[in-house]
């Protein structure tokens, strides 16, 4: 009998075991596809690496087959795409960052009205809604009236995918800090606006900048929805109302052109360099100001 | 009972009239509050937790204004002047707060939390007003000649008992007509807490304070007048001596002798 | 008067969220109103037609695609995200290695729809061809299995909260019993959490239902119902992204009305399980 109870524990003790094993096994495995993809961006990509890819616009299709041809790299760059990213989320972060973080005031200091509790799930439901949703909304808003795809109508969809991101950072940034602060600058005889400018704001900002920077982050690998509102354009663009390139939109022109794969690789190795590092410097930066 | 105390015809500085303040219309947290205060003392405000000590102590300050839910009723006299006919920023300017927990703000330097009460009124200093200003604020809390050299490091690196001497200077810099503070020693350690009780007995020269303190040896060492309050209502007002030699009411001689509290 | 217009600028802003969600909802429902009233709403999301020729449409064939890709890609995504929640919240909390396992699964989620398309294009497919699931590779697995790496950091992410959140006392309980560390998991850790974890795993379908680009390079854009999982086919996100560039009129409002039904259907993934959420939490 003893000896029963005995073994039963050792085989549901080895059970255990396995069990962990298991769920480390798993762990694992779900870590390698991002070394994975990291390796083979690198791998396929380091080649069309060079200066040129800061300075040319994307080539031609005949470009790209000839200089196939006779085996050379292919020429030009992606300075289109980079110039039409930085325009878009240029746009984005003007019209979204000064909303949001308002919003994210007004939320955080009127935490239990009805209208907040509405705003709040409202912001919800944008963020959930599927980015290609967004563009083909923006496309009725703006591309249709306008009659032109433009780079504002990217900023604009690119702008409602952060708000709810900004809007949930910054209210939860500011309900972070003690109620003392904002009462010790009352206490003061400062007026509600100077206390929240100059108090609260203040003392919320690593929270807000790194809130920032990741929605920032998320939204600038976007291609579904500036696909259905920028269009793209084989030139350097700097007007807002124009059709503009965009780095993601420059990978799937790419991809579908079989001349032009070779870039593909390339211009997502630093989009993806550029995305992962504004996710690791925000993240990085949060934590050195926590400390402090 | 008629809570003032007249040793002799001072003008009163702070003159509180039947001050109620309540969280919902059936809780009152403070009732029916009556109490003169004098110029140039110190005033303690001890009970049990939960007795509206601090509820009371912020009223004078108007800080329950942030909270639309809390009603104040009642007089409050400041130098002869309802507090609640005036502009709170006013109010507030007029009457210094200091916190349980120091509180100096996290973004800004020493130097520029001592100022901070200028700059969030929008009052321009010249340079070497500014200086002056820091200086004087600072020497009162006896901090001066441990930051001078670090005045521009956020006040945040500061030790707690600097934090809240800075936090008395920010409020004193002000030159406030009063100086409230609600248990300002009760997360500091002894060391600090006994500096802080000495900075007040030196601030009493030119300031009215009013502290609300759980500890009755604090009390008892700092205060000239005492009141003990119990479930929002003011249970006696008298001079700490007298109070800690002959309390007139059963329930402060309990919690005095520990019974609760 | 300055703290008055300052509130106003702030009531401003939150009002103009209100007014954006009136416009999205404004925008879809204009926009698709001809296809529905040329089809019948019924008709529309029960037709298997996608006829340009005939410019008759009905949106069956992607809302089955997207159902199916979404639902597979979970299945696939529970094991893994299960256990990141496990090795975050249970047998590592708040060491180093949870650090470190929790920032890799982070970056996971930033990496662009796109270039997971392209790896999994490049990559996966044709292994996907080498083992023989179909000639081209291209279909619902293909998709299911990307979407999969897509949302395991938001299943995972959310579940190690509700899992380290469980009370160490409870299962000091059952440890004290004699419970060993999987007993406990299964008897105390999980039960006690279990609608925390559902609420992320319907998060996760929220995230895979509106998922494009990937999707759109790896499903094989056919216009048919999938019946197995090698079939290839369209979701209604993919379906939006190929044809949305050269639709106009009746064509343009169909897949107006197929964005409808998306924001509809993700709209409620998302509130159920903020609502499963809310229970949780009292």
């Amino acid at each position: 009998m003893k000896k029963t109870i005995f073994s039963s524990s050792k085989y549901r003790q080895y059970k255990s075991k396995l069990f962990f094993y298991a769920v480390c096994a798993f762990s694992g495995i779900t870590m390698i596809p991002l070394f994975l993809i990291i390796w083979e961006l690198l791998k396929k990509g380091y080649k069309q690496l060079n200066l040129s890819l800061f300075t040319e616009v994307s080539p031609t299709s005949m470009d790209a087959m000839l200089a196939k041809i006779s085996n050379e790299p292919i020429p030009g760059g992606i300075l289109n795409g980079i110039t039409g990213t930085l325009l878009i989320l240029a746009i984005s972060i003007i019209l979204a960052i000064p909303v949001g973080i308002c919003t994210g005031i007004y939320l955080a200091e009127n935490p239990k009205g009805a209208f907040s509790k509405l705003i709040r799930s409202l912001s919800d439901l944008l963020q959930g809604i599927p980015s290609i949703v967004v563009g083909i909304i923006v496309y009725a808003w703006v591309v249709k009236p306008m009659y032109s795809y433009s780079a504002l109508a990217g900023g604009i969809s690119l702008a409602i995918m952060m708000l709810p991101m900004i809007i949930r950072s910054t209210e939860e940034s500011l309900k972070m800090l003690p109620a003392s602060l904002k009462e010790a600058g009352l206490a003061l005889g400062g007026s509600y606006s100077s206390v929240v400018l100059r108090i609260l704001l203040p003392s919320a900002f690593s929270g807000l900048f790194t809130g920032s920077l990741l929605a920032i982050s998320r939204v600038m690998g976007e291609t579904a929805p500036l696909l259905v509102t920028v269009l793209g354009a084989s030139v350097v663009n700097w007007d807002i109302t124009h059709p503009t390139s965009a780095i993601s939109l420059l990978i799937w022109e790419f991809y579908n052109d079989p001349n032009l794969a070779p870039l593909v690789w390339t211009s997502s190795l630093l989009l993806l360099f550029l995305v992962l590092g504004i996710n690791i410097f925000a993240k990085r930066i949060s934590k050195k100001w926590k400390i402090q | 009972m008629e809570n003032t105390i007249n040793t002799n015809n001072d003008k009163y500085i702070l003159e509180l009239k039947n001050v109620s303040v309540a969280y919902t219309p059936e809780k009152k947290a403070v009732e029916d509050v009556c109490a003169n205060i004098r110029e140039n003392t110190v005033t303690a405000i001890m009970g049990p937790s939960g007795c509206g000590k601090s509820t009371l102590l912020r009223a004078i300050n108007r800080l329950h204004d942030l909270y639309p839910e809390i009603q104040t009723t009642g007089e409050i006299l400041l130098k002869g002047e309802d507090i609640f006919k005036m502009n709170p920023m006013k109010v507030r300017r007029l009457a210094g707060m200091v916190f349980q927990r120091p509180n100096p703000f996290p973004t800004m330097s020493i130097y520029d939390n001592v100022l901070a009460g200028y700059k969030l009124n929008n009052i321009k200093l010249s340079k070497s007003d500014r200086d002056e200003v820091v200086e004087n604020s600072l020497r009162s809390v006896a901090l001066w000649d441990e930051v001078k050299d670090s005045i521009s490091k956020k006040g945040t690196f500061l030790s707690g008992g600097q934090q809240q001497r800075l936090c008395i200077a920010r409020a004193i810099a002000l030159k406030p007509e009063v100086l409230l503070m609600d248990e300002p020693t009760s997360a500091l350690d002894p060391i600090s807490t006994n500096r802080i009780e000495d900075l007040i007995l030196e601030l009493k020269e030119h300031y009215t304070i009013v502290i609300v303190t759980h500890n009755m040896s604090q009390a008892a060492r700092i205060s000239d007048n005492s009141m003990f309050m119990y479930l929002g209502h003011l249970v006696e007002y008298d001079t700490t001596k007298q109070m800690f030699t002959k309390p007139k009411d059963k329930r402060t001689e309990d919690y005095l002798t520990g019974v609760f509290g | 008067m300055k703290d008055k217009i300052f509130k106003a600028i702030l009531f401003a802003a939150s009002a103009l969220i209100l007014l954006l969600t009136a416009g999205v909802v404004y925008a879809l429902v204009s926009q698709s109103i001809s296809a529905f009233s040329a089809f019948g709403f019924f008709n529309f999301i029960s037709s298997t037609e996608w006829d340009s020729v005939n410019d008759s449409y009905g949106a069956l064939p992607f809302i089955t695609g997207t159902l199916i890709t979404s639902l597979l890609a979970l299945f696939f995504c529970i094991p893994f995200s299960l256990s990141i929640a496990l090795f975050n919240g249970e047998y590592f909390r708040g060491t180093r290695m949870s650090s470190i396992v929790s920032a890799v699964v982070d970056l996971l989620a930033g990496i662009p729809s796109i270039v997971y398309g392209l790896w999994g294009f490049y990559v996966l497919r044709p292994i996907l061809i080498d083992m023989g699931f179909s000639a081209q590779g291209f279909g619902v697995l293909l998709a299911a299995i990307i979407l999969a790496i897509m949302i395991i950091p938001y299943a995972s992410s959310l579940s190690t909260e509700f899992i380290s959140m469980v009370p160490n006392e409870l299962k000091e309980g059952a440890y004290s019993l004699g419970a060993t560390k999987l007993e406990v998991i299964r008897t105390v850790s999980l039960p006690v959490s279990i609608s925390g974890i559902t609420a992320a795993y319907v998060l996760a379908l929220g995230r895979a239902l509106g998922e494009t680009m990937a999707v759109t390079m790896l499903i094989g854009n056919t216009n048919n119902i999938p019946m197995a999982i090698s079939d290839t086919g369209n979701t209604m996100a993919s379906i939006i992204a190929n044809q949305f560039g050269e639709a106009d009129g009746l064509k343009l409002s169909s897949l107006m009305a197929i964005g409808l039904l998306l924001f509809l259907i993700t709209a409620t993934i998302n509130f159920v399980a903020k609502y499963i959420m809310k229970i949780v939490n009292k």
